[in-house]
């Protein structure tokens, strides 16, 4: 016992645990709870003013009964007041309980960052520091926005005592994580840095701390830190165990700082100062020689220490990638730890392996431990362990071993636990496609995949096995004489019925010639598993069904009874029932050419990046994959579903056509201004812009029609188009009662011929007044002519909205109008053979 | 560090440090799921363990389980160590300590480990000076009891 004895404690609460502990059952523990709370409340309520000692006891007691588990809904005023008072124990029980019991009350918030307030002006370090710890365990966004600027202060000030400089620090860390907008960078940063070569280790290693997290925000405020972490780190590293004192742990220097410079440095790409680096690698190499001593004791800790300090620098090595015969060297040294006899360092070997197979220079060195580690999957007792070592499976693997890798894999499946099956069936689908070589072995491995683990094959994977049979011609014979054999086991799993209804119905002609394997053979095992299926196979299955009435006409009279069945054209679920209906009249009226036609072989996927991935991607977050899955030459899409894929998607052009000339006149059309007279005064009323675009976009495919209208002026269009000549009657109407004089025309166009004839100057109300205009087109074209009216109306201009009359009065007026002759116009069909016609189809798509 | 408990061998939760913020239902469901994983543990089993996104090091001190979550890119060994180095101060301070002394100075176990760890990251790694801060926060207590104890008697006799 310290000299300060035990009994200081307050008494009532010691009775108070020890009744709590002596409670026989968990009724009378609450009915003990409650009594006490009961107690509480009234003396919280009562006249008398507790005194702090009391306040303090009662705090605490609170305290305990909520960390047993039970709400506590009082207790944070009184918790607040203990904050004001001056003796420490006092304050200390008051933060304490508001950290551990947060409250979202914006008044006591705000009693509270007073108090907080005053602790941190007080200049007496134990009441700052009992300020910055509650800052730090509570690190609301109200405490930082009271806060975040003036703890920097404290930081750096000169005058600060070294445990508050601790504080402080780490403070700062705390706030920055939870409100990082809040903690501005300003000129305290540069001080931050310099505090990395404090005296006081404790003061470096909070510093540290907060460079390592700040430096992730803003690396460029930080990036002298680099040097001095280095300088810092290699006087650590050579330095004799006595010369730290009390920083030295079990024999080895400094420990925790070394691991947190070393952090510190994987923010940061390898130094570009060749002494600073040579610097830096003569330490990575000193601890990893430091490694290779014998250990200078025996307990954990100090081995646990060393080691520490080895496996982080080993990560700094990997993190940097750039010096091989450092990453050599840690392999091996990971390589050694593979066989320790300690667990956890078998542990961190196989995961720190994980991160070095994906580095190229040391990728090699990690394969030849292959034996090792396929060992330790089948021979580890602890299952965390088993779990890393397939890790690391998956992460060595590359062409020349992936076979055994497989295999090993699948075997390992077998036993595995439920909770990492998925993802172990997702690696294996992704390494057997990415390194098969022959595609036969692929097919085998999915097949064995569905069997082992069938309910953990996701639909990536079974629609990427299909995708990959339908790309490769080769392959399609051998698979559905595997997915044949594989579908008479007595009970195999639903995923395999899809799979090999899907692969029968598309290849199932291959085998056919086989008496074993016949037409007949093959519905009747299909079907046999029919009744056995959920809905979206049964679905399958029925596709499969009428793909086997075109492949084998000889049953189609089996398969058409199976079809007309109560069971199938009755069926409750709406799909089954839609399918068996349709494809029982297809079967009855189709042709034997329109069959064949509809039901023609699948044509081969388009190239996409892999779904296997993406979803592995996303169970396992980005940091875990290898970088190098490039995939192999063919990787078909994989969000088409194999059962509709249409074939209008692999032809990337498509309606474009059409499509292209419409974009191209909107674009057009947004970038002038159409319509809008440019005269100061546009007149009121003018026509909304995208009206006038409607009215343009509606000519692409009539020829006739109102091309333009405002108040004034209604322009209508009649054209007529042969090859490539176009004639367009333009007919203006006077909307108003009286002349306009001056009117006058214009054609502009860029590449058209545009031939307008002349018009009189002069409309009468009323009237129309008709232009022809002849257009030749030479060459192809993008933009469209624009036709330009200039016009006066009178000055007494009586329009049927006579409310605009005045506002004309004699000006000029001015309006742009788009023709509507299009690229389109001129096009003239042609007549050509099918097979012309898809020759010609098939060059556009290439 | 995102969170450190300290639990019996029963379950019981005998200290919760959290330092991330949470709301008080999710605490609990992760103190109870965590507690299960961990207890489900046999005795060679390696002291790290995933769980959900974290890393998970415990280790088993006599009675009390002291397990602490960490980031995925935090060192494992080195908390394995913090954690030695939390039970060596509670140790020395409490003189050979157990499980009971820190159920019935709980309040003593937080204040050593604040000053200890803050924020999730060690802050003093020597074990003298932290014990020294601790001694010196005891003495202050020291002094005002002093001057409290006259207080709190003339109050228990009901005379104020």
């Amino acid at each position: 016992m310290p000299a300060v004895s035990k009994g200081d404690g307050m008494r009532g609460l010691a009775v108070f645990i020890s009744d709590i502990r002596n409670c026989k059952s968990k009724e009378a523990e609450v009915k003990r709870i409650n009594k006490e709370l009961a107690n509480i409340r009234s003396k919280f309520k009562g006249d008398k003013a507790l005194d702090g000692y009391s306040k303090k006891k009662y705090v605490c007691k609170l305290l305990f009964i909520f960390l047993l588990g039970h709400d506590i809904d009082f207790g944070h005023m009184e918790a607040v007041n203990l904050l004001s008072s001056n003796k420490y124990t006092e304050k200390q029980i008051g933060y304490l309980f508001i950290s551990v019991l947060v409250n979202s009350n914006s008044d006591l918030i705000r009693l509270i960052n007073n108090a907080i307030k005053n602790d941190l002006a007080s200049r007496n370090p134990t009441f700052m520091n009992l300020a910055l710890h509650c800052i730090a365990n509570v690190g609301s966004r109200e405490m930082a926005e009271a806060f975040a600027s003036e703890i920097p202060r404290i930081l750096v000030a000169g005058d600060t005592m070294d445990s508050v400089k601790q504080s402080a620090a780490l403070c700062l860390l705390r706030l920055n994580r939870t409100s990082p907008d809040l903690v501005p960078m300003g000129e305290w940063t540069a001080r931050v840095v310099h505090l990395l070569n404090d005296q006081h280790l404790g003061v470096v290693t909070a510093a540290t701390s907060l460079i390592t997290t700040l430096a992730q925000k803003s690396p460029d405020d930080f990036k002298t830190s680099v040097s001095l972490a280095v300088t810092r780190l290699s006087r650590i590293v050579t330095s004799a165990s006595i010369d730290l004192q009390d920083y030295t742990y079990y024999f080895v220097a400094a420990p925790w700082l070394s691991v947190k410079l070393l952090r510190l440095l994987q923010c940061y790409p390898p130094p570009e100062d060749t002494s600073l680096r040579s610097r830096l690698t003569e330490c990575l190499e000193t601890i990893l020689n430091k490694a290779q001593e014998p250990p200078k004791s025996k307990k954990v800790q100090h081995s646990n220490a060393r080691n520490a300090v080895l496996f982080e620098a080993i990560s700094l090595i990997i993190h940097h990638d750039s010096e091989p015969t450092l990453l050599v060297r840690a392999c091996n040294q990971l390589g050694q730890f593979l066989q320790h006899r300690e667990t956890n360092l078998r542990y961190l070997a196989l995961e720190s392996m994980c991160t070095l197979a994906s580095s190229e220079f040391s990728h090699e060195a990690v394969k030849t431990h292959i034996e090792t580690v396929i060992n330790a999957l089948k021979t580890e007792r602890d299952v965390s362990v088993r779990q890393r070592a397939v890790d690391l499976l998956y992460a060595m693997c590359d062409r020349s071993n992936a076979r055994q890798i497989v295999a090993e894999m699948l075997s390992y499946l077998e036993t595995a636990d439920y909770s990492i099956r998925e993802e172990i069936v997702l690696k294996v689908a992704i390494l057997a496609e990415k390194y098969a070589v022959d595609y036969t072995w692929y097919v085998d491995t999915i097949l064995n995949l569905i069997r082992i683990a069938g309910d953990y094959v996701s639909e990536e994977v079974w629609y990427r096995v299909i995708q990959i049979v339908i790309n490769r011609d080769d392959v399609q014979g051998y698979a559905a004489k595997t997915v044949f054999e594989a579908l008479q086991a007595p009970a195999c799993h639903e995923n395999l019925v899809k799979v090999g209804g899907y692969i029968l119905g598309e290849f199932g002609n291959l085998i056919a010639g086989d008496p074993r394997s016949s037409p007949l053979v093959q519905f009747n095992l299909l079907h046999s598993k029919f009744h056995l299926c959920s809905v979206p196979t049964r679905a399958l299955l029925l596709s499969a069904y009428i793909k086997f009435i075109n492949l084998f006409p000889e049953v189609k009279a089996t398969i058409q009874d199976v079809l007309r069945s109560d069971s199938q054209l009755r069926n409750a679920d709406v799909e089954l029932q839609q399918r068996a209906v349709e494809y029982l009249r297809l079967s009855c009226i189709a042709s034997a050419d329109t069959l064949a036609t509809v039901l023609e072989e699948m044509p081969a996927f388009p190239e996409r990046e892999s779904s296997i991935l993406a979803k592995l991607k996303k169970k396992k977050g980005p940091g875990k994959l290898p970088e190098n899955v490039n995939g192999s030459a063919e990787e078909p899409a994989a969000s088409s579903k194999p059962d509709t894929a249409c074939w209008w998607t692999s032809s990337p052009t498509s309606r474009l056509l059409l499509l292209l000339l419409l974009l191209l006149l909107l674009l057009r059309w947004r970038t002038t201004c159409p319509g809008e007279p440019s005269s100061l005064r546009p007149p009121p009323f003018a026509p909304r812009r995208s009206d006038v675009l409607l009215r343009l976009l509606r000519f692409i495919c009539k020829n006739n029609g109102v091309l333009y209208e405002n108040q004034l002026l209604q322009i209508g269009l009649k054209s007529e188009y042969r090859q490539n000549l176009g004639r367009i009657y333009v007919f203006y109407g006077n909307k108003t009662t009286s002349q306009f004089l001056g009117f006058s025309t214009a054609v502009s166009s860029s590449d058209l011929n545009v031939h307008a004839k002349a018009v009189e100057p002069v409309i009468e109300g009323g009237a129309q007044l008709q232009q022809i205009l002849n257009i030749e087109c030479v060459t192809e074209f993008c933009d469209v002519p624009v036709l330009h009216i200039q016009f006066r109306p009178p000055s007494n201009v009586l329009t049927p909205d006579s409310v605009c009359q005045s506002r004309y009065g004699g000006t000029l007026q001015n309006i742009e109008v788009k023709l509507p002759v299009m690229l389109n116009k001129f096009f003239q069909p042609t007549e050509m053979t099918s097979q012309d016609f898809f020759q010609r189809w098939k060059q556009l798509g290439a | 560090m995102q969170f450190m408990l300290l639990f019996s061998r029963q379950g019981k939760l005998r200290l919760q440090k959290w330092y991330v913020p949470l709301s008080d239902k999710e605490k609990k469901k992760i103190t109870r799921e965590l507690v299960q994983t961990v207890l489900a543990r046999k005795p060679k089993m390696c002291s790290f363990l995933e769980w959900r996104d974290l890393k998970i090091v415990y280790k088993r001190y006599a009675s009390l389980y002291f397990c602490c979550a960490i980031e995925d890119q935090d060192n494992e060994l080195i908390t394995l160590e913090i954690i030695h180095r939390y039970v060596e101060l509670l140790d020395k301070y409490f003189g050979s300590v157990c499980e009971l002394d820190i159920i019935f100075n709980f309040e003593k176990a937080y204040f050593i480990l604040d000053e200890f760890l803050l924020g999730g990251e060690a802050q003093e790694t020597s074990k003298k000076n932290v014990l020294k801060a601790i001694e010196q926060a005891d003495l202050l207590q020291e002094d005002t009891k002093e001057a409290e104890t006259p207080r709190s008697v003339l109050e228990e006799i009901g005379l104020t």
